[in-house]
């Protein structure tokens, strides 16, 4: 779901194709019927932004028919805990859960606690982070809720009382029905029971299941509720933590796991350490008190995080100066990339790095991001190809609509040309959280030079530049360890050094093997705690390249490196019962060997390998030692999976079926239409289409073709790409092209209250119309890959979308807004902001 | 794999292809095929549109409102079936080749691998194997050959192109490019009698999955090209991927053809003599 996998992603597809062949069955949900349907055993079409009704309907179908897994889910989930008793569901308050701030949008979690604890205790409980004016929570690691020890304070193993997280789940979830599910989604009531059905059939002790999703789900307004959701299905199911089992998010790009992991968000340090705010912290030991879980693997925040100073400053950070904790920047508002763009626009961001991405063609409300880059001082630029992004001020939409001029803009652009992955050392790590070590093969040609090099040569020359400063903003700088070698005629810093680095050494500078030796009195240096081991023995275990047909076991364990320890399937001690055997002879992968007293397997136990499974915690126990032997979850505080987050997101503890920011229809379940928290900007630069629009009454939605990478700038430049999907075009179903008189081949304008862009009319049955709320709707499909540069050109698709965010993750919602299409091609010149603003007074009139 | 002298070729196995058009670039970057255009021909996802001079792999997309599995039960599934049905097309290699046979320099032989490939050093572009071949794979390339010296410069190349099976690179031991970059394995190369092998066990095993538009194209020795020498799996009637049903080589009436045209110049013969060489 939300995925399409065989196009996006064929060559991991190929697993799918080969379990296929050996008789898993496919499931295909999604609005389009794309290649990934061509290919499933079975394709549900919904309506885009509708997933978790849909999901929701499997939760309530599981726990109607009692197919959920009994001793997976008393013993390894949340099920059986208590819940304070002033928390109120959205069933109660129609559409709002209890702690909802209407001035501020956003929620006050604390009624959403176990019962008997309080989150603001004065150490234990994770940084909620900002005010909810910026809508967000730090604390990306989830951590758990502040448990005094791993145990929740109150608990109910039959799960009859009523404020129990399973009965709460069961009421909140009651009134997802098939039919519900077939009036909100658009499928029939049948086609969602085939589908619940399978699943459940197809999970248990003998057989498990997996659910892929991709941006499919994310980006939206209530994305990472759609996950969670998932989330709920699978720990249900007792799907988590088992060989077939899980949620497999698919990247975007070849390393997107890695960018999280190290990251470059802006809240988050490497090993999704909480970046520190303004004036949050006294101290390091403030920091550390606050960020650490007293149970579970986040009771070793300390290490983590002194570790991590330590790499960074070496000799410098020491006892005395709290490892140069005070380095470390502050954020102080939300500089997520949405908000810097609006920043840039009014003034007070004045320069921008744009590196490996395209924003004037593949962020949504591309056109106010050009408009945006136009009042920058400075751009730097770094890819392939002079890509829209370097080019907006030359040759850009607007400067054809006249909304810029050229000589008006004040931006100086740096385009510099990058290296590409085969022109340089370096690894990926893909959504597994494999890393995999690549090769250079040829030298990069003329001035294009590899991130490393741009990065290291840029910090060398500003410390170079500060060399003789005395001013002590200037020391974190100074006192860096930037010492990379570097070798070759361009001074090419060594990535193994880098990776060296990451995976931390000891007061002897001997590479470490394990997280489980990072410590917090600075004795151990470390770049990201997770990647601990990725160079143990001094090996760059990430480049071992021994095929599985080589290897003892299915699990290649020699293939490559996975985070963390190098386990393939996380929290797999949930592979075996609560005693630690095996669920199933079919499914065994981790369990313990009573005669040697430790956690075996095929894969690298997720456990304490010698903590049996009747091990209980005595009171006083802190960190992973406070986890029992039967919590198979031990990131989390309580050691076990939430299907009720009492703590970590700022929209609510369950999933709830909310529509998107913009959507023909109103809420089939609640009397709040969209996701309460969402993040809005209300401003004439970012208009909204009103919900259900008489002016805008499609739905839209973006995506990628197999043909084409993101927003071009690696596709559309190489001829062998280019011609295979040349042009820009909008897919319709044939009830639509007769209705607004479009013609195949033809070219359709496509509008909002943003923009309007063309495209050549793709009539074609995929886009099937579905029956929604008793009116039929029609879907647009628009891939979002062109732009004004390259070989094929075309209009970019997301100059039609606005700014609405998930508030949990800030990203986009394009997978589901509202559109028009009319015949023919769009306006040219000034005439294109004159129509759109037309269209939008049109709308309002109409409201 | 060793470089070897048993007949090999492909077996395209449409069942579990994807659409990725990777055999389509992989095959252009290996080959050094050109580009032909950037025209969008609102064929479902094809731009390709057909085999050429320069597209030697071809992915067709059928989109139809027809059940995958096309009749019985199994049809039934659902009351508005769909289907996107994707096929790597290629030259056939096939075993009475009409290209070859009629081919006046040699450009076009059999190499020592069974597989049957144009000599670009040889073709001096006549284009006799264009009609003759039945598929319309083989075709002149109209593109102008960018390092061609002297007098061919900047004009049309004129030579006709196709499909090599990766000459060179089974000449190195490697698999053709298109099969190695395929990444569900629909594009299978190896040994003819092995394909066949397996081609045979995977339309048994599809069928008893119900999959009943199954069957193979081109794997029948006894068929009019003599068998293929790139065989295919199909899910429906070879003509709805737009192959001809029964494929004859073009060339199979040329002996007859020969036989009655030296008949006919034989009793024009016997007829100029009777009529004027019994008079004087």
């Amino acid at each position: 779901m939300g995925s399409n996998m065989a196009e996006n992603h064929p060559v991991g597809f190929q697993w799918v194709m080969e379990a296929r062949e050996r008789g898993a069955q496919v499931i295909h949900v999604d609005p389009r019927f794309t290649r990934t349907s061509a290919m499933a055993t079975r394709h549900v079409g919904i309506r885009a932004g509708s997933d978790i009704a849909f999901l929701g309907g499997i939760v309530n179908y599981i726990l109607e028919h009692d197919r959920w897994f009994h001793d997976y889910v008393v013993n390894y989930t949340n099920a059986p805990v208590i819940v304070r008793d002033d928390f109120r569901d959205t069933e109660d308050l129609d559409g709002l859960f209890s702690g909802f701030d209407d001035d501020e949008k956003a929620y006050d979690p604390e009624t959403w606690q176990y019962a008997g604890m309080d989150m603001h205790a004065a150490a234990g409980g994770r940084e909620q982070g900002f005010t909810s004016k910026s809508g967000h929570a730090a604390g990306e690691g989830g951590g758990g809720a502040a448990l005094p020890h791993g145990e929740p304070p109150d608990e109910d193993p039959t799960l009859q009382h009523p404020r129990c997280v399973f009965q709460i789940l069961k009421r909140h979830f009651r009134r997802y029905t098939p039919e519900l599910v077939a009036d909100a989604c658009g499928c029939s009531a049948d086609e969602f029971v085939a589908v619940a059905e399978a699943m459940c059939e197809n999970s248990g002790r003998e057989r498990t299941s997996a659910i892929v999703y991709s941006v499919g789900w994310t980006q939206h307004t209530v994305g990472v509720q759609y996950i969670r959701t998932a989330a709920i299905v699978q720990l249900l199911l007792g799907n988590i933590g088992r060989p077939g089992g899980g949620i497999l998010a698919l990247r975007g790009h070849a390393s997107i796991q890695g960018s999280t992991d190290i990251p470059t968000l802006y809240d988050i340090l490497p090993g999704y350490i909480t970046m520190p705010h303004v004036g949050a912290y006294e101290n390091l030991g403030h920091y550390i008190d606050a960020n650490t879980s007293r149970a579970g693997w986040w009771g070793n925040f300390g290490s983590y995080a002194v570790s991590l100073l330590k790499a960074y400053w070496g000799e410098h950070a020491t006892k005395d100066n709290d490892f140069c904790f005070d380095y470390v920047p502050r954020i102080d508002q939300d500089n997520s990339i949405y908000k810097c763009v609006l920043d840039m626009f009014d003034g007070s961001v004045k320069g921008f790095f744009v590196v490996g991405e395209n924003p004037a063609v593949g962020s949504s409300h591309a056109k106010l991001h050009r408009l945006a880059m136009a009042k920058l001082d400075w751009l730097v630029v770094r890819d392939l190809v002079d890509i829209e992004s370097s080019s907006f001020w030359l040759d850009g939409p607007e400067i054809e609509s006249g909304e810029l001029e050229t000589t008006q803009i004040p931006t100086e652009v740096f385009f510099l040309p990058a290296s590409s992955h085969v022109e340089k050392d370096g690894s990926f790590t893909n959504t597994q959280r494999l890393l995999q070590w690549h090769f250079k093969a040829v030298d990069p040609r003329e001035d294009c030079r590899s991130e490393l090099w741009f990065y290291y040569h840029l910090g060398r020359v500003i410390r170079q530049k500060l060399a003789a400063s005395k001013d002590e903003r200037d020391r974190p700088v100074l006192e860096l360890t930037w010492d990379y070698p570097v070798s070759g005629e361009h001074q090419e810093p060594s990535a193994d050094a880098v990776l060296a680095e990451i995976n931390g050494f000891d007061e002897n500078r001997e590479p470490l093997s394990t997280y489980k030796q990072l410590k917090d009195d600075g004795s151990t240096a470390c770049g990201c705690w997770i990647y601990c081991g990725v160079r143990a023995d001094g090996v760059n275990q990430a480049a071992r390249k021994k095929p599985r047909w080589e290897q003892e076991h299915h699990t290649a364990l020699e293939w490559a490196w996975a985070w963390p320890a190098n386990r393939r399937i996380i929290y797999n001690r949930a592979s075996a019962d609560p005693d630690g055997k095996p669920w199933s002879e079919r499914k065994r992968y981790v369990w313990w060997e009573e005669g040697e007293s430790k956690w075996t397997g095929i894969d690298v136990p997720d456990f304490d390998e010698e903590k049996c499974p009747d091990y209980v915690p005595p009171d006083d126990a802190k960190g992973p030692e406070a986890i029992a032997g039967n919590h198979p979850f031990i990131m989390q505080a309580d050691g076990r999976g939430w299907l009720y987050a009492p703590h970590g997101l700022t929209d609510g503890p369950l999933p709830a079926h909310f529509e998107p920011h913009e959507s023909p229809f109103g809420n089939p379940l609640y009397a709040q239409r969209a996701n309460p928290a969402r993040q809005q900007f209300e401003r004439p630069e970012n208009p909204t289409n009103p919900p259900g629009s008489p002016t805008y009454p499609f739905v839209v939605t973006t995506y990628r073709l197999t043909e084409h990478h993101t927003a071009g700038g690696m596709s559309r430049s190489v001829p062998y790409l280019a011609e295979l999907q040349p042009a820009m075009f909008v897919e319709v179903h044939p009830e639509l092209a007769e209705l607004r008189h479009l013609r195949h081949g033809g070219w359709a304008t496509i509008v909002t209250t943003r923009s309007a862009i063309e495209a050549r009319v793709l009539v074609t049955d995929r886009m099937k119309p579905l029956l929604v709320d008793g009116r039929r709707i029609h879907q647009v499909g628009l891939p979002y890959h062109w732009g004004s540069k390259g070989l094929s050109t075309g209009d970019a698709a997301n100059d039609l979308a606005g700014l609405a965010l998930d508030p949990n993750v800030h990203i986009q919602e394009v997978k589901g807004f509202t559109c028009d299409v009319r015949p023919g091609r769009r306006p040219r010149g000034a005439a294109l902001p004159a129509f759109v603003d037309r269209m939008r007074r049109e709308a309002e009139a109409r409201e | 794999m060793s470089a070897t002298t048993e007949r090999v070729g492909f077996f395209t196995d449409t069942s579990v292809c994807i659409g990725c058009k990777a055999c389509e670039v992989a095959c252009k970057e290996w080959n050094l095929v050109p580009e032909d255009g950037l025209v969008w021909t609102g064929e479902s996802y094809d731009n390709t549109s057909e085999l050429g001079a320069n597209s030697w792999r071809h992915v067709a997309f059928v989109e139809q409102r027809a059940p995958l599995r096309v009749d019985g039960d199994q049809a039934a599934l659902s009351e508005d079936p769909l289907r996107w049905l994707m096929s790597s097309d290629v030259c056939k290699h096939c075993t009475h080749a009409a290209c070859l046979d009629v081919c006046p320099t040699g450009a076009l032989f059999r190499t020592e691998f069974g597989t049957v490939v144009v000599q670009e050093d040889v073709c001096n572009g006549c284009g006799y194997c264009v009609p003759a071949c039945p598929f319309g794979v083989i075709d002149r390339r109209e593109l102008p050959a960018p390092d061609r010296p002297g007098p061919f410069a900047g004009k049309a190349d004129g030579r006709v192109w196709k499909c090599t099976l990766c000459y060179d690179r089974l000449g190195g031991g490697h698999e053709p490019a298109c099969a190695k970059a395929c990444p569900t394995q629909s594009i299978q190369f190896g040994p003819l009698d092995e394909l066949r092998e397996r081609a045979a066990a995977r339309l048994e095993s599809l069928r008893a999955d119900g999959w009943n538009g199954a069957r193979l194209y081109g794997e029948d020795p006894s068929d009019g090209v003599g068998g293929f020498g790139a065989f295919f799996l199909l899910l429906d009637e070879p003509e709805v991927y737009g192959l001809p049903p029964d494929p004859v080589v073009t060339t199979r009436d040329l002996p007859g053809m020969w036989r009655t045209a030296a008949l006919a110049a034989g009793a024009l013969v016997a007829g100029v003599f009777a009529l004027y060489g019994s008079g004087e």
